[in-house]
């Protein structure tokens, strides 16, 4: 009896080919979407536990000599002689013809795990000479040629950032020509038992500033991943309409199989085995070619994050468990979700319930409304965890409301929509255009809410992308804004080094700041010098008028956007230092709080802290640094030229737009598949409401061109309403998600010629989608068309 | 005992791509080209030979110990430095083509920690001095005026221990006067021991400082093409027995053809006899599920010109050095025709 039950409800796919290829493509693609998203993700994750950046010792603590000076072999011996896990990196600058090399040389034999790069530890090709003779150098493709004639083995290695080199520690000496020196230690994270206390010459560092860009870069990966449920939810909605369509088709089978005593229990068990079967099936055809994606688009992320953060994403894929499970799991969760409606009307059909699928659309305004009230509650719950809930599940379920909510919204506003075309209209054919259109909406609903979905998507995606550049940007303008940053050792070196500056010609900016606690949190205040750089560059959220002025007069202070969310200061109010708030700028990726005043005030205020680093404005970049660098003997990090630094960042976003406007193309591509297997199914239920108004002699053609219409016009309906929709949820993404996961809000900047594109593109889906269904229409042999009058009952 | 520099070749293949300036490196099978090769009938000197003799590729100072607290809980105990060059030379500075392991351990019934250091020649941070004795890699150090009277010290993140070594007997000569060979080829390594130390000390373990003494064996050896290619792993014994006699036995498992073994017997005196191929013999009588290997954790030894055999079992199967290259290091409890207490050794599961 199961076996026979099988068959019978296996044969429907039989018959119906294309519907089972819906079913699998929607389901295939969604999990594809999801999968490839979180590979990448994953990809980029892993990439950063294994390994975190050499040059900036990898999140691990640093040790220098407290007075500035480079520590001696000697002194690294000692250490680890006290029983210090620490390891020695040497570094510095290599100058070439025109340009110069970092060179950072490591101990492999010491260098923590968590320090060395996969890049380091695996070279490319491993029979490559792994003990080559000569000295080996990784470095950028692009620079290999520089090391022509310096005797060293180049490492080809394409995920170095370009203008970096590391090799040996050995190597790095020769190179550098430096005898006995050691930049800095990098400390192992796990330390011997009965260690004894570090001698007070030398200071332990923190990781650096590298965490500020690690939080931008992990609000990043937070929005792709909202982004790859969202794309899942779109193909959830094709799975919906494929098992909700087989459900309705299948009514006879069922119950069929029920009177000749099949239990109900075995019937939906063997229903479930049935889908459970698919979603497998669908689920790994899904994550092969989520891989596929992802392989594809990989690069393009890599590329992206190793500008945002460093050498240490390979750009190669692997393939982890943890997302081609995760593609698994979510296929079976999505069918599971999808077919539960189907289940539940199964489990309540009555034995011998009348089998009239045409039924469906007489309940449809019932069901609209229903949804609608739906939609309502769910708009109501998000208002309430948006007004009340905290934390980053709270930003995610709002989410969720606001995209369900809206999508069940949809068929109500649709049809209002036509009802409302339907009033403007008073031809005969348009009336009957406007109510066969709502006639058949509850059959297109799924797929148009799909389309809703995918199109608001893809607004709220590259809204958030492009917000994210712009701020980010922005940050480096702000951050950044000097042409060079100088480091000094001591002040007398300080003192020089900005002297010759300045008979350069250049603007010196001293950078000077002073720890402090503000609310018993730890913060920093800042003196800054009166400069246009910082009057046009700085990205202020809330200001007093003349605010640049009032602040160099000394009359308060700035504070950055996370003192000023945590204690809930605005311009105006007092802070713990005396000063009065007179503004508030946008520090994004930083978690401390800071206070920035002018540097008079500053310098009354603390005259014993002195500046050693210097912003320098200049017209000529390339020459100052050449000129300062052959002039002084400077060491490694002490000359940093941002220029190049922040092109390259620019050019990494560029990249990453790629990234978005393939998912775009992707996401709408299912939606449009939804929208094509919607038409294709009703296209054979609606002939007999075609034949009469055929018979009545609209030509086929003019039917079929009636049918593509039909389809333009719900996608515009639909693609207007996705705007406001999209928008929110860019602005839920970087406004609630965005300040729950991370303490900032992503300031949201519009887009519009983007979203006309991203509208034109929704069109071109639902065209390419109505127009196959159309020409068969156009192509229906007449007699189709007549034996619907004599098959009719 | 020379196959542990197996474990240093493929630790070094493994750990160090980019290092080094590097010379070709070759496995331990291949030529010693440019090295220096063992001789029979070389005169050891001492103390000069205690020390480092960078003109060979491979060399160990090697000690375990079997040990006891007031309660008689048996414990084990490993403090191991490597030496492994890349040419035939020490220089000064970071371009030293020498490098140096270090591995220590403590077993206790119920528990085994492992640590490990990593350096290379030429700066200080490892060495060995023979005048007076000093052997270090970083705070870790075994270290006296000779090798009578030594302190030995280690530490990993969970546990640490400080012992003091006495020798109450002679150095022993495995092989033909210290000259022991490690295949039917001839491939041999300098070979010597001092199995004759009392040991006393503290273990710092996470339950807390444990007094302990018990006898400790250390392990001398260099060599530079101490193995043939397809000797791939081995089995290597040392046994104290009851009475004050000593027993040396390895087996090395050959992938290509039959294996190879030799033995060491040692009066309580310190006289010695050397056992050629095949006197020893050794087979697993029962495996243990370690680190997701099956390893033979209980044995039976056979020497039976002297007649013994006995059954060697672990005192705690779970011994497993997790090392860069990880193989099986733990004390060992006799029984049978002799009883006693030792070590194993055994790598290639």
């Amino acid at each position: 009896m199961i076996r026979l039950g099988l068959s019978a409800l296996l044969s429907h796919w039989r018959r119906n080919p294309w519907q089972f290829a819906t079913l699998i493509a929607g389901l295939a693609l969604a999990t594809a979407l999801w999968s490839g998203v979180q590979a990448i993700n994953a990809e980029a994750r892993a990439s950063y536990d294994s390994a975190a950046d050499v040059l900036s010792g990898g999140g691990l603590q640093q040790i220098r000599r407290a007075d500035g000076a480079p520590l001696q072999v000697s002194e690294y011996v000692e250490l680890r002689r006290m029983g210090w896990q620490v390891s020695p990196v040497l570094e510095g600058r290599l100058a070439f013809d025109d340009q110069t090399i970092r060179l950072t040389g490591i101990e492999p034999l010491t260098l923590p795990q968590a320090a060395a790069g996969d890049t380091l530890v695996q070279p490319a090709d491993p029979d490559d000479g792994l003990f080559a003779e000569g000295d080996v150098v990784f470095v950028h493709p692009d620079d290999g040629p520089l090391f022509d004639g310096r005797a060293v083995t180049v490492r080809p290695d394409a995920s170095r950032p370009p203008g970096t080199a590391v090799t040996d520690i050995a190597t790095a000496e020769r190179l550098l020509e430096t005898r006995d020196e050691i930049t800095r230690l990098i400390v192992a994270p796990t330390q011997p038992l009965g260690l004894p206390a570090l001698p007070p010459r030398y200071v332990m560092t923190a990781p650096g500033t590298q965490n500020d860009v690690a939080r931008l870069t992990e609000s990043f990966h937070l929005n792709l991943t909202a982004f790859g449920l969202l794309s899942f939810a779109v193909g959830i909605f094709i799975v919906y309409g494929a098992v909700g369509l087989a459900f309705e088709q299948r009514r006879g089978v069922f119950r069929t199989l029920r009177a000749l005593g099949l239990p109900l229990r075995t019937l939906m068990g063997l229903l479930a085995v049935e889908l459970g079967v698919f979603a497998l099936i669908a689920g790994g055809i899904g994550v092969t070619l989520g891989y596929l994606i992802a392989a594809a688009l990989l690069p393009d992320v890599a590329a992206t994050l190793r500008g945002l953060y460093g050498a240490d994403i390979t750009g190669q894929l692997q393939l982890r468990p943890a997302w081609w499970l995760s593609g698994l799991g979510m296929a079976l969760a999505g069918t599971a979700i999808a077919a539960t409606a189907a289940l539940i009307k199964l489990a309540r059909l009555p034995l011998l319930s009348f089998n009239h699928p045409r039924a469906m659309s007489m309940h449809a305004a019932g069901a609209a409304r229903w949804m609608a009230a739906v939609a309502l509650g769910l708009f109501a719950l998000g208002a309430v965890i948006a007004w009340g809930g905290q934390g980053l599940f709270a930003g995610f379920a709002l989410l969720a409301c606001l995209l369900i909510g809206a999508a069940f919204c949809l068929p109500l506003l649709l049809s209002s929509a036509l009802l409302l075309a339907g009033r403007l209209h008073r031809s005969v054919l348009a009336e009957w255009f406007w109510a066969d259109s709502r006639q058949q909406l509850p059959g297109l609903s799924m797929a148009l809410m799909a389309l809703l979905l995918a199109m608001a998507a893809n607004i709220g995606v590259s809204t958030m992308v492009s917000s994210f550049r712009l701020t980010f940007t922005g940050y480096l303008d702000q951050r950044l804004a000097s042409e060079l940053y100088l480091t000094a050792q001591t002040f007398e070196e300080a003192q020089e080094l900005t002297a010759f500056a300045q008979s350069e010609g250049a603007t010196v900016l001293p950078i000077i700041w002073q720890d402090l606690r503000i609310g018993g949190l730890p913060a920093e205040i800042y003196g800054i010098r009166d400069h246009v750089t910082y009057r046009e560059n700085w990205p202020l959220l809330a200001a007093v008028p003349d605010i640049w002025d009032r602040v160099a007069r000394g009359e308060g202070a700035l504070i950055n956007e996370q003192l000023a969310r945590r204690n809930d200061l605005a311009p105006g109010d007092m802070l713990e230092t005396g000063d009065r708030v007179l503004g508030v700028y946008g520090d994004y990726g930083n978690s401390a709080g800071q206070v920035v005043i002018s540097d008079a005030l500053f310098a009354q205020r603390y005259p014993e802290v002195q500046a050693l680093r210097f912003g320098l404005r200049t017209e000529d970049a390339a020459r100052l640094s050449e000129r300062l660098e052959a002039r002084f003997d400077l060491t490694e990090d002490a000359l940093i030229n941002q220029s190049e630094l922040k092109a390259f960042s620019l050019a990494v976003f560029e990249r990453t737009f790629s990234v978005t406007a393939a998912l775009n193309v992707l996401t709408l591509s299912v939606a449009g598949l939804a929208l094509l297997i919607g038409l294709l199914t009703l296209a054979s239920l609606r002939l007999p409401q075609l034949a009469p108004v055929w018979a009545l002699g609209l030509t086929r053609r003019h039917l079929a061109t009636l049918e593509l219409a039909r389809a333009l016009c719900l996608a515009v309906v639909t693609g207007v309403l996705a705007v406001p929709l999209g928008l929110a949820l860019a602005w839920v993404l970087l406004a609630v998600v965005n300040v729950e996961a991370f303490g900032w809000r992503l300031p949201m900047f519009l887009f519009p010629l983007d979203y006309l594109k991203l509208g034109a593109l929704t069109l071109l889906a639902a065209f390419l989608a109505a127009l196959w269904p159309a020409f068969r229409l156009a192509r229906t042999p007449p007699d189709q068309l007549l034996r619907v009058f004599s098959n009719e009952r | 005992m020379n196959v542990r520099s197996f474990l240093l070749c493929a630790f070094m293949a493994l750990a160090l791509p980019t290092v080094v300036a590097a010379q070709s490196f070759a496995g331990l099978g291949s030529d010693a080209e440019g090295f220096a090769t063992p001789e029979r009938g070389y005169v050891f000197q001492f103390p000069k030979d205690h020390g480092a003799h960078p003109a060979y590729r491979i060399e160990w100072w090697y000690l375990t110990a079997n040990l006891q607290d007031a309660e008689g809980t048996a414990y084990g105990l490993q403090w191991t430095l490597f030496r492994s060059a890349m040419a035939p030379e020490e220089r000064a500075g970071w371009d030293s083509p020498q490098l140096w392991l270090g591995h220590a351990a403590v077993t206790t019934p119920t528990a085994h920690f492992v640590a490990e250091r990593r350096a290379r020649g030429g700066i200080g941070q490892a060495g060995v001095i023979a005048d007076p004795f000093e052997a270090w890699i970083d705070e870790w150090h075994m270290t006296g005026a000779d090798m009578q009277q030594m302190r030995l010290v280690a530490a990993g993140d969970d546990f640490a221990y400080d012992m003091q070594l006495s020798a109450k007997g002679p150095l022993i000569f495995h092989g033909e006067d210290g000259y022991s060979q490690k295949s039917g080829s001839g491939r041999a390594s300098y070979y010597y021991s001092q199995p004759f130390f009392e040991i006393t000390g503290i273990l710092t373990l996470p339950e807390g400082p444990v007094e302990v003494t018990g006898q400790a064996w250390l392990d001398r050896e260099w060599a530079s093409q101490p193995l043939g290619a397809s000797q791939v792993s081995w089995d290597w014994f040392s046994m104290a027995f009851e009475g004050g006699t000593r027993l040396m036995g390895f087996t090395l498992r050959d992938s290509a053809g039959p294996d190879y073994t030799a033995a060491t017997w040692i009066e309580p005196d310190g006289r010695t006899t050397a056992f050629p191929d095949g006197a020893f013999f050794a087979e697993p009588l029962g495996q243990s599920d370690v680190a997701g290997r099956d390893i033979p954790t209980r044995w039976r030894a056979v020497l039976p010109e002297k007649g013994v055999d006995v059954t060697v079992e672990a005192i705690n199967p779970q011994a497993w050095m997790a090392t860069s290259i990880p193989y099986w290091e733990g004390p060992v409890v006799i029984s049978g025709s002799h009883r006693g207490r030792g070590y194993l050794e055994m790598t290639g599961y």
